[in-house]
Order: C-alpha cells, then structure tokens, then sequence
C-alpha cells in the first residue's frame, strides 16, 4: 500500500468517526451527569432528517443544521422527562426514542416529498461543502491547472499530500468535532460546570446536599447530549451524504456508545476511540487494501462487527477496567 | 439568656399516612452539644433533614438566632450556617478532598481559583481545629475516620455556625470516636452549635449538655443530660423499662463445633484480606468477633458461610468442609449443620421485593417437606410462615408484605426465625442489631441467648463492642486479616479491645490516654 492511498483510507477514517465522536461526545455528557442514554442513534436519525428537510426547503445548510439540532433537543427533553423529572427506567425511554425517530422520519420523509422515505439529493449551500484550508491543494488549483485533483496531489511531496489530502477538504463540522474534544475536557476538567457534573454522575446526593439542584445539572447535560446529537445527524444527512434516507444511522448510536466504553468516559480517549472505530468503516468500504496488504480475504462484515466485539472484550476487563460514572442510569430519589 | 441558636416551633411532617415529626418543638442554645436520641424510625432524621431543608416541613416554623428562618432547599440551610454530616457520607468518592469540599461553594466558575483559595482555608481550618487531611487524597483511599473529617471540613468551609452530626460514630473505631469528640469539644469552645443524633446511650451521658428524646414522630422530653440517667432515657424512648444488660447465665461449652485452622482469602481484587486465621468456636458458647469493619471478619463469615472462596482448613464437627469448588457453597453448608444470618440483611439475607413468607424459605426451599421436586407446597410454607413470624414476634404479623415494608428490626426477626429455626449446630451471625431498635435488640440478644443455652455453637461478629462485651463468652479481636488475640469479656475492657482493634498488642498500659497517639498513627498508616 502506498503512502497516498494510506492517507485516502485514514481520509474517509476521519469522515466516517466525525459522527461516531459527535455522539460519543453527547453520550458522554449525558453518561458523566448519570442519565444513560441509548438513544443516542434515534436522536440522530431525528436530526439527519429534519436538517435535509429543512436543508432542502432554504436551500441553507446552516437553518438544517438548526433545524436537526431542534429536532434532537426535543427529543433530548423527552428523554430528561421520563429518566429525570419522573425517574422512569432510562434505557425504556431510550429504546422508546429509537423506535420513534425510526418511524416519524420514514413517515414525515414520504408524505413530504413522496420519495419512497428520503428526502430529495441536496446541492449546493444546502450541503456542508468541504472546505480549503490555506495552501492546500483543493478543487480550486485543479480548476486553474485544468487538471483532475487527484494528479495534482500524487505529485506533490509527502507533506503536502497529508496537509492537503488529510487535513484539508473537510467540511466545517468535522473540524467542529474535532474542537469539541478539547472544549469538552477543559468543561468537565477545569471548570465549575463541569465538577458539578462529574459529581452528579457519581453521587447525586453530595450534589443535592451541597445545595446545587440535582435535576438542573442533569437536563443542562441531556441538552448538551441533544445539541451534539444534532450536529451528529445534520453531518451525516448534509455532509458526509447529500440528503436523508431510511434508517441512515446505521447503529452509529450503538456504536459511539461502544466507543463511549472503550474510552472509559474520558473525551481525549473518546477521539481516539471513535477514530479507530471509524478506520473500521473506512476499511469496510475498501476490504481489496486489506488483501493486498496482508493477502487474506477478510469478510467485511467482520470489520462491522470489530467495535461491538472490542467493547465486548474491554468490558469482559481484559483491558483495564472500564467504569461508568457510579450512578449513571439510576433516578435520584432523596434519602435520608 | 441569649436567643437560641436554633429554635423549631411545630413541626409535622407526614410520608403519606405515616406521621414522621408531630409538632415538634425544640429550642438549642449556642455553644452546646444537644443530642438528640431516640429509635430507629422515632423520626430524628427527618426533623433534621427538615432543619437541612432536605425535607420540606407540612408545618411549623423554624427560628435561627431568634430569626424567623424558611429553609426551602439545602442551599438556604447553607446560608442560615447549618451543615450537616450524614450518617451515609455524602461524598464523592473519586473526587479529592479539595474537590468535594469546594463542589457547590466554588468561587467562580474556573476551578484553578477556587481550588487555591480552598487549599489555603483549609490548612487555616485544620490548624484551628486539629482538623488534618491530606488536601490532595482521593476519598476512596481515605478510612472512614479521614472522610468524616472531610464532611466537618465542608461544612466548616461554608461557614457553619451549626453543626448536625446524625450517627457519626457508627462506623468509627473507639480511638476515631475519641477524636472526634475532642474535635466537636474544640468547635464547642470556638461557640459553634452541634447537634448530635446518636441511638448510643453512652455517646449522650458523656458529651452532650442537654438530650432531647423522640418516639413515635414526638418528641417526648428535654432533659439536661447531668440530670438524668440511662435507664431514664432508655425508658422514654422505648416507652417501656428496658434491660440495657443482657440476662445471661455463665456458658457451659461442650465440644468443639468449629475449627478453623490457617485460613487465608483472597478477595476479588487479589487482596489477601484473612491472613492464616486459628479459630475455634464450641458448643453451648457464643464467640464474638471485635473489629472495625473491613479487617476481615466479612471475609471470614463469607467463606463460613460457603459464598466465599479461601484457603486452609475448616472442620465443623471433627470433619473438614470443602473450601472451594464443589460442595463449597451454602446448600451444601446448611447440610452440614451451618446456619447464617448475614451481615448486610437486606442484600445477602433477603429479597427485599418478595414476601415475608417466601423469604423465610429461601435457602431451604429443597427440604422435602415443602416440594416434591417440581412444585412447592406454598400453604405449609405460608403457614409455617405465620407461626415462626408469631413466634418471633415480627410486626406487623402479616406474611403477605415485602420484605422492604418491615422496619429494620423486623427484616432481622424474620432471617433469623428462618435460620435458627433449622436447628443449626452452628449458627454464624453478622452484625445482628445493625440499624436495629432497642426494643428488638433486646429480643435478638434473647433469642442469640437462648440458642446457646440449647447446646448450640455460636459465631458472632459485630462492629459494636458493646454488643460483642455483652453478648460474647470469648471475644477474638480481628485487624488486617489477622487474630490480635482472645480475651475473657469478664477480664477486659473497651480500652484493651480498642488497642487490639487499632493492631497493637501490647496492651499492658491501657489505662490514661497514653494509648490514643499511637492508634492515631496505625490508623493513618491504615488509610
């Protein structure tokens, strides 16, 4: 395998985690404040939806992307009713979500556009279109060379084809994403917000006794899971693809939960986490590189088993031990 | 007279139909230690978690330093100066002691600054009050004695001027309970106000100014405690006269029940917490086991009782049992004799979700009398259900409730009519009058009694020395896995045990305070 085709894969690698670390990242807020929720993948499929719908109507990535996050948040709130204010089973609420993200978007896809349960291909602004960084050779050099792209890059130096073809040419949610992991240590880490939220995922009741409202913290960390959650789904349906079709997650929720457990809760694991998971996929859609690197024929399937079957390892403990916030899936109910 | 610090005017507070606080009025005068005694469910955490604004009051009105005071939320507590440490430590236990003494008292939302200011406080509150803990200890790693001291600290470091303990020396060694009365002394003289919460009678005479007693949800006298005495107090929370001693005439033991010879576990967590044990229990004798939780005695009723794995040699009438693999488990323990009333009832010694009835059956539910391989005989379980909780006088007599609507007296009645009931030769017994009421304890202590006085051999461990000097005919002493030694309940003292239990063996001087220092040290390196 050459260097350039080692950059394509890890390339698309960090296209296909964006979503995953979008949703991790949510996962990981809800999880650290004690809310579990597996209901991260309906409240992205919610959001890949209404951000295309909405994306298609305005002709406007940006009013999608809004519109995915509202549609998450409402969502992110139902959740917070049952498992915060009316301290219901948390992974019933969850899999209710799912069901219902897997339904209303179907049905809302057809009878808007009567398309069979996706919304029209979007063009244009209504996409996040990738984006150029400074000297990196982009669409826009091969149009003044009159060249295709991809001659220009195999003949530029190494360092230039991992600035351009790697770093370069990603839409604005990626980089995002990737922000987002930095913000989110130095929240939980550094600051007061995020020490109450650790806290009220470990004991609510020092939280509550310390004087600081348990079932606040607890929705302001469901609302930061919708929010991530939406960004999650308008990338996959106006970024990563153009437009919304059924069932478009494809277990991303369960997969960013799995990373979610495999970095043992903490953000900067979470990025590499999900980034590994996402070779995964990328691998999956080139299964010739892996023959041709190590002439066996591996059974793509496999490779979209891999997360499941790591998690399933780290969780059996032969990984360290992976432990979840102490009272994260439990209901606060005052004691004495 | 200054105005009290403290002054409730008619409190009530009803949980659906069961009336916890009825009017009750209470007036605490600063700079005093006022205890606050009564039985379990009497209602004494409830009138504090109302005055810590956990709870709201039905009625009533609460007055701080003469001022009319509406303590809505804990936050309000916090500001009047009322901190409060709970029986159950409220702390987080992966956080540092920094951190859990600033959570909800930071001084801005960056965490750099709060934390500096609170390093410096704190070493400021622990020069002023004797009050010492590593800032930067991880909870968890901390003993129980440290991360009490850690939730004064916090709520010193919110400028408490009241302070609420509820049962702080449930947990603690003898010499911790010392120090934390030299601690509560200390706050004392600096004009701070302390309310203790205690069911121990000896606690009250010794430290307190005034007592105040509740039973039932009322509080039934306030008394200076140098006027009164602890048969007085006994009988006004129990409504009745009560045997503070336990009735019991000298053992006559027999043959030896159990042997334990060089026993070892392992914990989970490859910690080797029973380190090569020599014990032996006989008939007609109860041996207790004296200790501060988690040096091994739950390791040790756990392999006993056949839910735990360890090395060595256990005979129980002259014929070894299987340590682990096959036949090391508590079916095959009952078999031979062995019954056990677990330390945590509620985890290991009931279904808290199933019915008394079906809970007096569990681990016996092979018998043949009561199944004929497929089906259960649910009316001759029921009905022996019915007799045995007569028998034991559990209330309320209804064989039909849950296990978790019993108060906790009354959860331990019923493991134990299921277990002594089966007539053991060996009867292994936890922590029998944990969260207990005196009223039972006193029944418990009886049937416990009893049951050695048929012949029966006994094992008792408790982390409550009174119960093990009262009950006890032999007492081993357990710290870090191993025996410190035995002693005579006739021929010892709290004081001796209490060295013993810190892992200091020469206990020739254990008059004076001598002692204390050195138990402070082990404790430190313990922690």
């Amino acid at each position: 395998m050459d260097f350039l085709t080692l950059l394509q894969v890890l390339d698309t690698s960090v296209r296909l985690a964006t979503p995953l670390l979008l949703a991790c990242l949510a996962g990981l807020y809800s999880e650290r404040s004690g809310v579990v929720d597996i209901g991260l993948e309906g409240k992205m499929l919610a959001a890949a939806f209404f951000a295309a719908a909405f994306a298609y109507y305005s002709g406007n990535a940006w009013v999608g992307l809004l519109a995915g996050i509202g549609a998450s948040i409402i969502l992110a709130v139902i959740h917070g009713l049952a498992s915060v204010t009316f301290r219901g089973n948390q992974l019933i609420s969850g899999v209710a979500i799912n069901f219902l993200a897997a339904g209303m978007t179907v049905l809302a896809a057809q009878s808007w556009f009567r398309q069979g349960g996706r919304t029209p291909p979007l063009e244009g602004a209504a996409r996040f279109n990738p984006i150029e960084l400074p000297f990196a050779i982009g669409p826009t050099d091969a149009e003044a060379a009159g060249r295709p792209l991809s001659q220009l890059i195999a003949e530029a130096g190494p360092l230039q084809q991992f600035y351009s073809e790697l770093i370069s040419g990603h839409s604005i949610l990626v980089y995002l994403a990737l922000l987002t992991v930095p913000f989110t240590w130095w929240l939980l880490f550094r600051t007061r917000f995020g020490l109450r939220l650790r806290a009220v995922g470990e004991n609510p009741a020092a939280v509550d006794t310390a004087g600081v409202s348990v079932v606040w913290l607890r929705y302001a960390a469901v609302l930061i899971c919708g929010v991530l959650c939406g960004v999650a789904g308008a990338y996959l349906s106006s970024a990563l693809q153009a437009g919304f079709v059924k069932d478009m997650t494809a277990g991303r929720g369960f997969i960013a939960l799995a990373a979610l457990i495999f970095a043992k809760w903490r953000p900067v694991y979470a990025l590499w986490a999900c980034l590994l998971f996402g070779l995964f996929q990328a691998l999956e859609l080139r299964p010739d590189i892996i023959e041709n690197v190590s002439g066996i024929k591996v059974q793509v399937q496999l490779l979209g088993a891999l997360p499941y079957i790591l998690t399933v390892v780290i969780l059996a403990g032969f990984v360290g031990k992976a432990i979840p916030p102490r009272a994260s899936g439990e209901p606060y109910v005052k004691e004495r | 007279m200054t105005a009290p610090a403290i002054e409730l005017k008619g409190i009530s507070k009803a949980f659906g139909p069961v009336q916890a606080n009825k009017d009750i009025s209470i007036s605490v005068q600063p700079g005093t230690i006022h205890g606050i005694i009564g039985e379990n469910g009497a209602g004494k955490s409830t009138l504090m978690s109302i005055l810590y604004g956990f709870y709201k009051a039905d009625a009533g009105e609460i007055f701080i330093k003469g001022q009319k005071t509406p303590i809505p939320d804990s936050q309000a507590a916090i500001s009047a100066g009322i901190g409060m440490v709970f029986q159950h430590f409220k702390l987080v236990e992966n956080f540092t002691v920094l951190e859990n003494i600033i959570l909800g008292a930071e001084d801005g939302a960056m965490l750099n600054t709060s934390l500096g200011n609170a390093r410096r406080e704190l070493k400021h509150l622990a020069d002023e009050y004797g009050l010492n803990v590593d800032p930067d200890a991880v909870i968890e790693n901390l003993s129980v004695g440290h991360q009490q001291r850690v939730e004064i600290l916090k709520a010193l470091y919110r400028k408490a001027e009241i302070l609420i303990l509820d049962e702080p020396t449930g947990v603690l060694t003898p010499a911790e309970a010392d120090q934390l009365f030299r601690i509560l002394d200390r706050l004392r003289e600096e004009g701070k106000t302390i309310i203790l919460i205690t069911h121990k009678l000896r606690e009250i005479m010794e430290y307190t100014d005034t007592v105040s007693v509740m039973r039932r949800g009322q509080m039934t006298a306030t008394v200076k405690t140098k006027e009164t005495s602890p048969e007085e107090l006994a009988e006004l929370m129990v409504g009745r006269k009560v045997l503070l001693r336990v009735d019991k005439k000298p053992a006559e033991p027999g043959v030896t029940i159990l042997d334990v010879q060089g026993l070892r576990v392992v914990d989970d967590a490859g910690v080797e917490r029973v380190k090569g044990i020599d014990l032996n229990v006989r008939a007609g004798e109860i041996v207790g086991i004296a200790g501060v939780a988690g040096n091994g005695q739950s390791e040790l009723l756990e392999v006993l009782g056949g839910y735990a794995e360890g090395t060595g040699t256990i005979l129980v009438n002259g014929e070894p049992i299987p340590l682990s693999g096959h036949g090391a488990d508590g079916q095959a323990r009952r078999a031979t004799g062995v019954s056990h009333v677990p330390e945590d009832r509620q985890r290991e010694g009931l279904i808290m979700e199933f019915s008394a009835w079906e809970n007096t059956v569990f681990g016996y539910h092979l018998e043949p009398e009561i199944q004929n391989g497929v089906l259960m005989d649910n009316k001759a379980i029921y009905e022996d259900a019915e007799a045995k909780m007569e028998r034991f006088d559990v209330r309320p007599p209804d064989p039909k409730l849950a296990a978790k609507n019993f108060s906790g007296g009354n959860q331990q009645k019923i493991v134990l009519a299921r277990e002594i009931e089966r007539n053991p030769d060996l009867l292994l017994i936890g922590q029998p009058t944990r969260g207990v009421d005196i009223g039972a304890i006193e029944f418990i202590h009886q049937q416990i009694v009893n049951l050695r006085d048929q012949g029966k051999a006994i094992l008792l461990v408790s982390v409550e020395l009174d119960e093990i000097m009262s009950l006890s005919d032999r007492i081993a002493v357990m710290f870090d896995g191993h025996i410190m030694g035995e002693r005579d309940p006739a021929l010892t003292n709290e004081k001796e045990l209490g060295l013993l239990m810190a892992g200091i063996t020469d206990t020739s001087a254990v008059a004076g305070n001598g002692g204390n220092d050195t138990t402070e040290q082990e404790v430190h390196a313990d922690g």
